[in-house]
Formats: C-alpha cells, sequence, structure tokens
C-alpha cells in the first residue's frame, strides 16, 4: 500500500491518500447499454433490475444537461468516468475478512473504531460495491434489515421492488437517471412497525480509483411508529481529474414514523457531487434532514421532503462551506400535498476564498394543503471579499386558507473587529476565525450526534488552516 | 525584577492622520495609572495601538513589556506576552458560548509555542479549569448562567462590561487596560465592575484605567493620574489630579497645560 499524504502535515484535506488497490473487475471507461448490461450481469440480478436500468439509460440520454446549478457541470466528461469497479470479492461481516488495503483506508478513517463506540451497525462501500456491511444482533432479531442494496435485491425482493424508484422515479432528473442506469451498493434498511433505532446506523462512502463514478442508491423504509436515524460520510482522493458522485436516497416515512438522515459529505476537491435525496412522509410522520456540505468541487443536491398526508412534518438543516474553487449549490424542498402539514428550512452557508455558496430551494403549498406551515431562513457568512453568496427561494403557494408561511434571509461577513477581538484574548488568526465560522454553525451542529460535531468543527478547523495568514 | 510595561514616544496614525504624538507612560506591576482625557484626545487610540489593531498603524515609538518590544507581534502573541484590553465595545460572537470561548482563550494562552515556549500561565486539565472558572465568578459575584450565554449576544451594556472583568479575572493578564471600562453604566453596574477590578488588583497585576470621568475613579483607587491632551500627555500626578479635574472641567485643564501642542482632535 501506498499512502501519498502525511497524516501529520497540516494539509487543507487529510482524507486524499489513495491506496493501490488492484479492483477484481473494472468496467471499461465510458457508458453504454453494453456497460449497464455487465453491471446487471455480474450482479446477477433479476430480469426486472436489468430492465429498469436499461429504460433509465435511455431516460438519460435523452434528457438535456441541466442549464442551471454550477457552470462546472458543463465540463464533466462521461466518457472519461469508469462506471462500475468491484474492488474485492464478496462483502465481510468481520472487519478481518476485508481485504487489508481496504480495511487500513477504513481504519485510517476511523469506522471501526466508531462502530465499537456508538453505533449499531456500519455499511463500508469502496468504489462500486459495499465491502463490509454490520448490524448489531438485537436490532437484527427484532427484524431491522440494514443491509447493502444489491444483497436487498436478492434477499428481500417484494420489498424493493415495492418501494424501489417509487419516491424518485428514474426520468426524475438527469442524474437520477444516470443513477437508476448503473447504480450500485448503498444501503436498504428496514425499521419494522414501533422499533426505535437508539443509535445511528452509519454507511461510509470512499471513492478511491481515478476518474471513478460512485452511484450508490439507498433506500428506508421506515414503517408506522418506528424511529431511525442514518448517518453517511464520504471521502475521496485528490487527482488532478475529476471523480463523479451520484446517489439516489428514497426515504419512506410511515404513519407516525421518524427518520433523521444526516450527512457529512467531506470529498476531495476534484469529485462532483450530483445528488438526489428525496423522502415521502405520511400522516404525521416527521423527516429530518441534516446535510452538512463541505467537500466536492460542485455540489447540487436539495433534500426535500413531500409531505402526503396530514400531521407530516419536515425539516432540512443544511450547512454548505465552499472553500477556494469549490461551489456548493444546496438547499431543500419541501412540498406540502396534505392539510395541517408543517416544514422548516434552515441552511448555513460560508464562503471563503474564491469559493461559492448558493442555496437554491423549494417551498411549495398546493391547493388543499389547509393549514400548512413553514419557515424557510437561509444565513450566509462571507469570509473574506473574494467569496460570493447567492440565494435562490421558489415558493409556489396554491392554498392560502390558513396557511402560515414565513422567509428570513441574511448575509453576514467576518468583520475585522471581531477578530480583533478574539486575538487580543490570545487566538490565532485561524482559531479566531475557525471560532466565528463554528458559532455561526452552532444551531445546526448541535443538532448532530456528539462526535459527529467534533468531526464537523474539526473539519472546519482544517478548511481555515492555509486559507489565512 | 519588577515587571512594566513601557510605552516610549509613541506616535500613532490612523488611515493617514497622526493621532498620538508622542506618549510617554511607564505602569510597573502592582499599580494603577489612569489615563484621562476629553473626547478625541487618543486614549481609545492608544489602547487599540498597543492590542494591536491592525488599523493603527505605529509610525515612530516602543512598547515594551519587560524590556521586550511588542509591536512587531500580533494582538495574540501580546495575549500571551500577558496583555489585556478590556474593550469599550466588546464584540458578540453569536454561537461561541462565554464557557467555550474562555476554554479555548485560556488554552491559547497558556500553550507554549515558538513564539513563548515557556508561558507563565499554567496549562490546566478541564477540570482544573473549570474550578478556576467557578473561583472567578465567585470573586465577581457573577451568576454561572452566564457561561452558557453566547459571547456577548444580547448582553446588556452592563453584562458586557461585566463579561470583560471576567475575561480579565480567568485570563489572568500581567498588564490590564480598561478602555472607559464605565462607559453606558449606570452607578450600581459600574460599583459591580469596580469591585470586580478591585478584587483582582495585587502585587502583581499592573492596570491602565482609560477614562473620561473621575467617576470611576472613586472606586478603582489610582496610584497615578496621566491627563492626556491632542495626542500627549500634558500633565502627570496623583489622585488629587483626578479631583482637580472633577472640579475645573478639562477646558481649564488645557488652559493651565496646554492643549497637547495642537488643537484637540475633535
Amino acid at each position: 500500500m501506498s499512502v501519498t499524504a502525511n497524516p501529520l502535515e497540516k494539509t487543507e484535506y487529510q482524507y486524499g491518500f489513495h491506496d493501490d488497490v488492484q479492483p477484481v473487475f473494472k468496467s471499461k471507461k465510458g457508458l453504454s447499454r453494453e456497460v449497464v448490461e455487465e453491471i446487471s450481469y455480474m450482479k446477477n440480478e433479476p430480469d426486472w433490475m436489468r430492465k429498469f436500468r436499461l429504460r433509465a439509460l435511455e431516460m438519460f440520454e435523452r434528457r438535456p444537461m441541466p442549464n442551471w446549478g454550477g457552470p462546472a457541470l458543463a465540463d464533466i466528461d462521461f466518457d472519461n468516468i469508469y462506471y462500475y469497479l468491484k474492488p474485492s470479492e464478496g462483502q465481510s461481516r468481520s472487519w478481518d475478512d476485508v481485504p487489508s488495503e481496504i480495511k487500513n483506508t477504513f481504519d485510517r478513517l476511523g469506522i471501526p473504531e466508531a462502530e465499537k463506540k456508538f453505533l449499531a451497525g456500519v455499511g463500508a462501500q469502496y468504489e462500486s460495491e459495499v465491502v463490509y456491511h454490520n448490524i448489531r444482533e438485537d436490532l437484527e432479531k427484532q427484524g431491522v434489515i440494514f443491509v447493502d442494496t444489491d444483497t436487498a435485491v436478492r434477499a428481500y425482493p417484494e420489498l424493493v421492488q415495492k418501494y424501489f424508484g417509487k419516491v424518485i422515479p428514474p426520468n426524475d432528473n438527469k442524474f437520477a437517471s444516470l443513477n437508476s442506469a448503473v447504480w450500485s451498493g448503498g444501503s436498504f434498511i428496514y425499521v419494522p412497525e414501533n422499533v426505535h433505532v437508539e443509535l445511528p446506523l452509519q454507511a461510509y462512502f470512499r471513492i478511491n480509483a481515478e476518474n471513478m463514478g460512485q452511484f450508490e442508491r439507498t433506500l428506508i423504509i421506515c414503517a408506522p411508529g418506528s424511529y431511525v436515524h442514518y448517518v453517511e460520510g464520504c471521502t475521496a482522493p485528490i487527482y488532478s481529474t475529476d471523480s463523479l458522485h451520484s446517489a439516489v436516497v428514497e426515504i419512506v416515512v410511515e404513519q407516525g414514523a421518524r427518520c433523521r438522515y444526516t450527512t457529512i459529505q467531506n470529498w476531495s476537491k476534484n469529485v462532483y457531487n450530483l445528488v438526489t435525496k428525496r423522502a415521502a412522509a405520511y400522516r404525521d410522520a416527521t423527516m429530518e434532514w441534516v446535510d452538512g456540505n463541505l467537500g466536492s468541487k460542485l455540489t447540487m443536491k436539495y433534500p426535500s421532503v413531500f409531505m402526503l398526508e396530514p400531521g407530516a412534518k419536515g425539516e432540512i438543516l443544511s450547512i454548505a462551506f465552499a472553500g477556494d474553487g469549490q461551489h456548493q449549490d444546496a438547499g431543500g424542498k419541501v412540498v406540502h400535498l396534505a392539510p395541517w402539514t408543517s416544514s422548516s428550512i434552515v441552511s448555513k452557508s460560508i464562503s471563503k476564498g474564491a469559493g461559492r455558496a448558493s442555496y437554491r430551494g423549494l417551498l411549495k403549498i398546493a391547493k388543499g394543503a389547509i393549514g400548512a406551515k413553514s419557515s424557510v431562513r437561509c444565513d450566509a457568512l462571507l469570509l473574506d471579499e473574494h467569496s460570493r453568496t447567492d440565494t435562490y427561494p421558489y415558493i409556489e403557494v396554491e392554498e392560502d386558507r390558513k396557511v402560515a408561511i414565513s422567509h428570513e434571509a441574511s448575509v453576514s461577513k467576518v468583520g475585522e473587529d471581531q477578530l480583533f477581538y478574539l486575538r487580543s484574548r490570545g487566538l490565532d488568526e485561524v482559531e479566531a476565525t475557525s471560532m466565528i465560522v463554528r458559532g455561526f454553525i452552532e444551531p445546526i451542529a448541535k443538532e448532530l450526534p456528539l462526535e459527529y460535531a467534533l468531526e464537523l468543527n474539526r473539519l472546519i478547523q482544517l478548511e481555515m488552516v492555509g486559507s489565512v495568514g | 525584577m519588577v515587571r512594566e510595561l513601557a510605552i516610549k514616544d509613541l506616535h500613532v496614525a490612523v488611515e493617514g492622520r497622526e493621532i498620538l504624538k508622542g506618549v510617554n507612560l511607564t505602569v510597573r506591576q502592582g499599580e494603577t495609572h489612569a489615563l484621562m482625557g476629553p473626547n478625541g484626545s487618543g486614549k481609545s487610540t492608544l489602547a487599540s495601538a498597543l492590542m494591536g489593531h491592525p488599523n493603527y498603524e505605529v509610525t515612530s515609538g516602543e512598547v515594551l513589556i519587560d524590556g521586550e518590544n511588542v509591536l512587531e507581534m500580533s494582538p495574540d502573541e501580546r495575549a500571551k506576552k500577558g496583555l489585556f484590553l478590556a474593550f469599550q465595545y466588546p464584540m458578540s460572537i453569536p454561537g461561541v458560548s462565554v464557557a467555550n470561548f474562555l476554554r479555548l482563550a485560556y488554552g491559547a494562552v497558556s500553550k507554549p509555542d515558538e513564539t513563548d515556549p515557556e508561558p507563565y500561565r499554567k496549562t490546566m486539565t478541564a477540570r482544573e479549569f473549570r474550578q478556576l472558572l467557578r473561583d472567578k465568578l465567585g470573586l465577581l459575584k457573577m451568576d454561572e448562567t452566564m457561561l452558557s450565554r453566547y459571547l456577548n449576544e444580547g448582553f446588556s451594556g452592563g453584562e458586557k462590561k461585566r463579561c470583560e472583568i471576567l475575561q480579565m479575572a480567568v485570563l489572568q493578564p500581567r498588564f490590564a487596560v480598561l478602555d472607559e471600562t464605565d462607559s453606558g453604566l449606570d452607578i450600581d453596574a459600574l460599583r459591580i465592575v469596580a469591585d470586580g477590578v478591585n478584587a483582582q488588583r495585587n502585587g502583581e497585576l499592573g492596570t491602565l484605567v482609560i477614562t473620561h470621568y473621575q467617576r470611576l475613579l472613586n472606586y478603582i483607587k489610582p496610584d497615578f493620574v496621566h491627563i492626556l491632551v491632542g495626542g500627549r500627555i500634558v500633565k502627570d500626578g496623583g489622585p488629587e489630579l483626578a479631583l482637580e479635574l472633577d472640579e475645573t472641567g478639562y477646558e481649564q485643564i488645557i488652559s493651565k497645560y496646554g492643549d497637547g501642542g495642537a488643537a484637540p482632535a475633535r
């Protein structure tokens, strides 16, 4: 194994190392019907899934690239990407059985240790496949399913067929079509009625190879009255050419259930991160997205909640950090399709150097959604005069009976006097700026489990190093 | 060795305009000095320049702590050397609790590094630090609830000033500059803040109290009083000078001792 970064060195991105892992299978570069057939064949899939993929490929090819979001979208070279890369044979329930180079990576990312300390289950995806998956036995005995989605297609065909591609149809948008055609890995979670999974389940996504495309597919079903908190993290090595991460996450929150989905996205700055995340919330159900975007070259991601029945609730907390050369186009969508539904979006974005953070959000109240309530708040913090922030709030209100909506936005700058005040107390410029940024995101950070809040703070501190001085 | 903060022939300009025109002042440990002057005389400029605010350009002169020139140092390096400034207008830092801020600030000033391999403040465990916080809150008769509030966010004028004095008590400077700590305080708040400062006066600390009014000096008794007019100290004396000033006002003092060689800045 070769390691290209010295972990003691103060670099801006500490997960930029890569390992020399020889994959057991690698599709040829570029996207074609042949590649899609090959993925399906490798996975030994049922015919319905193979057909689903091929239909999605046609949709992808027919649909033009979005003409909004990040200008960098135009630079994606779909022919220069590996769409499927199988790193090892099979999947393990024990870290000891994971090939040592791969296990080493996850050790460095602290995953096995975190699993022991505070998680109820872990999935670890390396390139296209999940190499490790485990869940605590007591949860398994209660009927909680937590496997990778490929396994679910084989082991739980009825559940998968009932929900797969229903919340986010393959034709939803160009990147949902792409994912539907070439998806691999991701998590499948089923929480039975009234079961509460108290500790978080975590999945970790690692891209290692150059010009890699990672297309995991996650499906979470919370049966009535259940609760689960799912956490995902992601990193990749630094390469001079671009990689593509395009996931689809579908969530079904049934009556009275609650699901929280937390993301700490920390891709290296050569990764396009174009993800579709959507939840369907039924009667009195609660869906909460906590979405932290720190890494990537361009992120376009707007976790959404469709409130389909009365009493459904959606909450979106979004943090975006756009460093030099990064564009975070993030936000959230809340769609009220039933009466007495409520939602809130809180977005905090930070732009540094030539970084650009955009808030893009949709608040929709459909005809008949009497008594719907929604509040949207987006705050932007600029760290210097080159950084940039934009706000694109889309509001569509078709119902006005007892509807209450509010929208607030603010932009602030880190002031010289604020910095001087903190520095006069002994904090150097990096520490002082980090403190101001941490304070700014505190309302969201405090919603994270302690370990992730600490990790987030640490990542922000690292982002500050090299940016000032 | 008696420690000292020595200001020698200090000239400071703001946006190209000279505000301080040769200030000389030495504060030794254990001493309390009052610097008084009318509006625009340069009092707050001196405070900001001593701490190293980037907008205050030192055009000539020296500021020495125990013989070491601190003018090339950043504000945080000066803080590590034992300098402290209680701000006239403390900044609010939303989302950062007072306790967390103090913990990190104390950690920063007590941490050895290349600029200060042997800081005089001792490093503390989390437990020791919590005890220190409790002790200092007790000393200043402050409520523990302050610790969990965000730094200066939504604080009243009096709370901000008390929080400055709490920071001073926790960070334990060798030389403290109090910039118009009395401004905006009613008489009760003034007394509480002054009691807080007095509780920290001992043979170790050197204090420079900057004020417009004699009022504060009824509570913080200075050993020396200096009068700053037009960017220069025009008169030095003992506590009686402040009383004289209180009776006669700045106009008389200026006509008696001169205006520092220039019209007052405003």
